[in-house]
């Protein structure tokens, strides 16, 4: 394999429980990668191990060609993985412009440069163009805390993609945000994945939006990987079926 | 826009002349509250670094202002300048302060309050007991003024507009500080720790480095305050003071950057004007403490920000 | 030998008192994920509450100590809760801490204030005196601190664990979410845990005060150690708190004989400072879930 992102053999045990047992995938550069799965199947914990938040029991991540295994969420973002979380996550009381800064400001200069340095040089425009993409420029010196649940889950996306990340991992993108949003929103990573070739792993719920969004899919159950395929193979997967019926 | 900037100026000058020519009218004692309020403020600065801005709770800062005022005292007793004492005690404050800092690595706010309080309690156990260095429950006497680019500061004015001074650089660096990078990863943290770490930002760097300055700066406080009072022991330094220069910045407004100024303000002057007890005055201030907690969650400033608002029609 | 005995026996009486105030501080917890930073005055308060019983209203002890117990219950059990940690606790952790720093200053100098600065006798339970155990010298006043306080614990241990109102208390503690569904009016449970806390800093400060004097500012050490005990112990077990206590107790008396009188309280913050760093669940106490 040789893939952007590769996880081989990644477990995590709590106590007794194997939340997520011996997951291997890779991802290739530009793909879109689904991981559905019912609750409680491992996805979250998948992501968590994957991102520093959790050591795995075992296995390693590869990520283009460098092993990053229990590295440091920090590490990770500034290596060029970005991502979002399953609850929404910004700043509430500063302003969205400042919320993008701080979503960029760590990943170019050193750190006496950021004491000392010209502010947020070379930031202003980054921050200009994900204001404009994501259509808050009206809204660049509002606190964050303000907005519309849907404009707080545009910010969080377009914070995980501030500094340009070559692989962003999105935790359930779609929850919560209403139907006129969601089209938005789907326009909005397709657009990303498209014109910057910005390469996702996201998990979803949602499975109209997963099948249309989705290059591939990855099913988990139990933590195990159960399935994989394009979203037409996966829809026909009687495991696939069963996983969710009968579980 | 252009009415609020004009507000604000106005505003900025009244306090300026405020501080510049009032003290002239002042005899002596005037003179020393208006220089302890520029020392409580510097100090309450610091932890509004710490604790407003970065999220980080200390109940250690009297114990900084106490490490920078032995610092002072010890080195202008033995014949060095005042910025020997300056240096030396910013110095300890950064490595004592960076020291406090790795418990919030690893624990929360309650516990970091314990950590930090037991921290407080210890200092104030050295500075008691070892009495080689610190002369015990004796004390340092004698400690000189500064001379300051040739101007000496004996006299009360003098020392004053020195005080003054440290204020308004420590200001200046403070607030060029929070305007940078740092001062916004701060706020991140406080904010929103795991997304903050998750966008590249090491919280565990900056976590140490809030604990780090604002407690330098409350070392650099009590350099000044070591020459202001000409005599310490250990009392003033014990955990009351950390809990005072605390209550400070929440009345005043934790993470607004007068809030100190302000808590200072009142700390200093309601014991004047309730002169008849001393406790009485303490009991008014837990009540507005409270008060200000309940009603009031951003503190005084927060209040003057909601009112100008107000009256202007702009509020929500 | 016996000396070290004596120290042993000294140190579990205090520790036993020690524990009653960290058992409540870890209940307090527990159920309403609220930090009291006032508990030490908690226990200097209710001290004067019999004292201005028996002084002021010339009433017998006894009275006096009931009527000092109903107004902790009123002031320190219903009105705290009431006033500073329902309005404070949905904004977070902070402001309560803050909140209770104020309340304890309060305290403090409200009795400096209307009662008195100087310290205060206390009337003792027993007359004084010692007795001999094994070779030890043990004051019958230490004896019978032991006696009520280790009575008192085991009275609320049985009352938690095996009466019907008391396991409520202990599922709210647990799980509070768990408890609503189960049908247990948590709310109520909540305000119950901040009654027995009243109580139990009561009978601590009625046993505390004939040894140290009633003085307005015991509650900053008092207060310290209790944390440092139910901390050490393990803060979120009511019987990890007790154990604290009991340690913290015994610890201290050594440390001021073996190692260091002046130091006697730094001792206690090294342990505290070294189980936080190690152990951050306590001793006794279970880890909870981290989710980072």
């Amino acid at each position: 394999m040789n893939g952007l992102l590769e996880v081989s053999g990644l477990t995590r045990r709590f106590g007794g429980i194997l939340a997520v047992d011996s997951v291997s995938f890779a991802v290739a550069p530009g793909e879109i990668l689904g991981i559905i799965g019912p609750n409680g199947s491992g996805k979250s914990t998948l992501f968590n191990c994957i991102l520093g938040q959790l050591r795995p029991t075992a296995g390693r991540v590869r990520f283009a060609g460098r092993e990053v295994t229990g590295l440091r969420p920090s590490l990770l973002s500034r290596l060029g993985i970005g991502r979002t979380f399953q609850l929404l996550q910004i700043f509430p009381k500063l302003k969205v412009r400042e919320n993008l800064l701080a979503a960029g400001q760590e990943h170019r200069g050193s750190m006496l440069s950021r004491l000392f340095g010209a502010p947020d040089a070379g930031l202003a425009g980054a921050v200009e163009e994900m204001l404009a993409f994501f259509r808050l420029a009206h809204l660049a010196e509002t606190p964050a805390g303000s907005l519309s649940y849907g404009q707080q889950k545009l910010l969080d996306i377009a914070m995980a993609f501030m500094a340009g990340p070559r692989l962003v991992f999105l935790d359930e993108p779609a929850g919560g945000v209403n139907p006129a949003m969601l089209a938005e929103l789907e326009a909005r990573l397709r657009a990303l994945n498209r014109e910057r070739g910005a390469t996702f792993v996201l998990i979803e719920h949602n499975m109209e939006f997963v099948m249309g969004l989705c290059d591939r899919v990855l099913v988990m159950a139990e933590g195990r990987v159960i399935a994989e395929g394009t979203p037409r193979e996966v829809r026909a997967d009687a495991r696939v079926i069963e996983a969710y019926l009968g579980g | 826009m252009t009415g609020r900037r004009l507000a604000a100026v106005a505003a900025g000058l009244l306090v300026a002349a405020l501080l510049l020519l009032l003290p002239l009218t002042l005899r002596p004692y005037g003179l020393y509250l208006m220089s302890l309020w520029a020392v409580l403020t510097i100090a309450a600065m610091g932890l509004n670094l710490t604790l407003g801005y970065a999220g980080q709770v200390s109940l250690a800062q009297g114990a900084f202002v106490g490490i920078g005022a032995y610092a002072a005292a010890l080195l202008t007793t033995a014949g060095w300048p005042l910025g020997a004492g300056l240096l030396l005690g910013v110095g300890l404050g950064l490595l004592v302060g960076w020291l406090l800092g790795y418990p919030a690595l690893r624990v929360q706010h309650h516990y970091l309050a314990f950590v930090t309080l037991g921290a407080n309690t210890l200092v104030f156990l050295v500075l008691r007991n070892e009495d080689w260095l610190t002369g015990g429950v004796y004390g340092i006497a004698a400690i000189p003024r500064p001379t300051v680019l040739g101007y000496p500061t004996d006299h009360p004015l003098a020392f004053y507009y020195f005080c003054l001074g440290v204020l308004l650089l420590v200001g200046l660096g403070l607030g060029l500080l929070l305007r940078s990078p740092w001062g916004r990863a701060f706020e991140a943290l406080r904010e929103n720790p795991v997304r903050a770490e998750s966008l590249g930002i090491d919280t565990r760097r900056y976590t140490l480095l809030a604990f780090a300055i604002g407690s330098a700066v409350g070392s650099l406080a009590g350099a000044i305050y070591a020459p202001l009072v000409q005599y310490i022991d250990p009392s003033p330094f014990a955990l009351g003071l950390s809990l005072a220069l605390l209550l400070m910045v929440v009345v005043g407004g934790a993470g607004r950057f007068f809030g100190p100024g302000l808590g200072a303000a009142i700390a200093v002057l309601l014991p004047e004007w309730l002169r008849f007890s001393e406790g009485l005055y303490l009991i008014l201030y837990a009540v507005l403490v409270i008060l200000v907690l309940v009603f009031l969650p951003s503190g005084l400033v927060g209040l003057a920000d909601r009112l100008s608002a107000r009256a202007r029609g702009e509020g929500r | 030998m016996s000396n070290v005995l004596q120290l042993l026996l000294a140190g579990l009486a205090t520790g036993a008192i020690y524990a009653l105030v960290a058992a409540g501080f870890a209940l307090l917890w527990q159920t309403s994920r609220a930090i009291n930073f006032a508990q030490g005055e908690f226990v200097m308060l209710p001290a004067f509450f019999v004292l201005a019983g028996t002084e002021w209203l010339g009433l017998p002890f006894w009275v006096a100590a009931l009527l000092g117990l109903l107004l902790a219950l009123l002031l320190l059990g219903l009105l705290f809760k009431r006033v500073i940690i329902d309005p404070l606790l949905p904004q977070g952790v902070l402001p309560v801490v803050i909140a209770t720093i104020a309340v304890g200053i309060l305290l403090k100098e409200s009795v400096k204030e209307f009662y008195s600065a100087e310290a205060q006798p206390f009337p003792a339970l027993t007359p004084g005196g010692n007795i001999d155990v094994l070779g030890a010298v043990l004051s019958l006043q230490d004896v019978a601190v032991l006696a009520v306080a280790g009575l008192a614990i085991l009275a609320m241990q049985l009352f938690l664990g095996r009466t019907r109102l008391g396991r409520m208390m202990q599922a709210t503690a647990q799980n509070p979410e768990v408890a609503e569904i189960l049908g247990i009016p948590t709310r109520r449970m909540v305000l119950y845990t901040f009654l027995l806390n009243a109580a139990l800093v009561t009978l601590a400060s009625i046993l505390i005060s004939p040894v140290y004097l009633a003085k307005f500012d015991n509650g900053e050490t008092l207060g310290l150690v209790a944390f440092i005990a139910a901390i050490v112990g393990g803060f979120n077990q009511v019987r990890g708190a007790i154990a604290g206590g009991f340690l913290v107790g015994v610890v201290d008396n050594f440390g001021a004989a073996y190692v260091s009188s002046d130091y006697r309280t730094g001792i206690l913050l090294l342990l505290l400072i070294a189980v936080i760093l190690l152990r951050p669940e306590g001793l006794w106490g279970r880890a909870e879930e981290r989710t980072v």
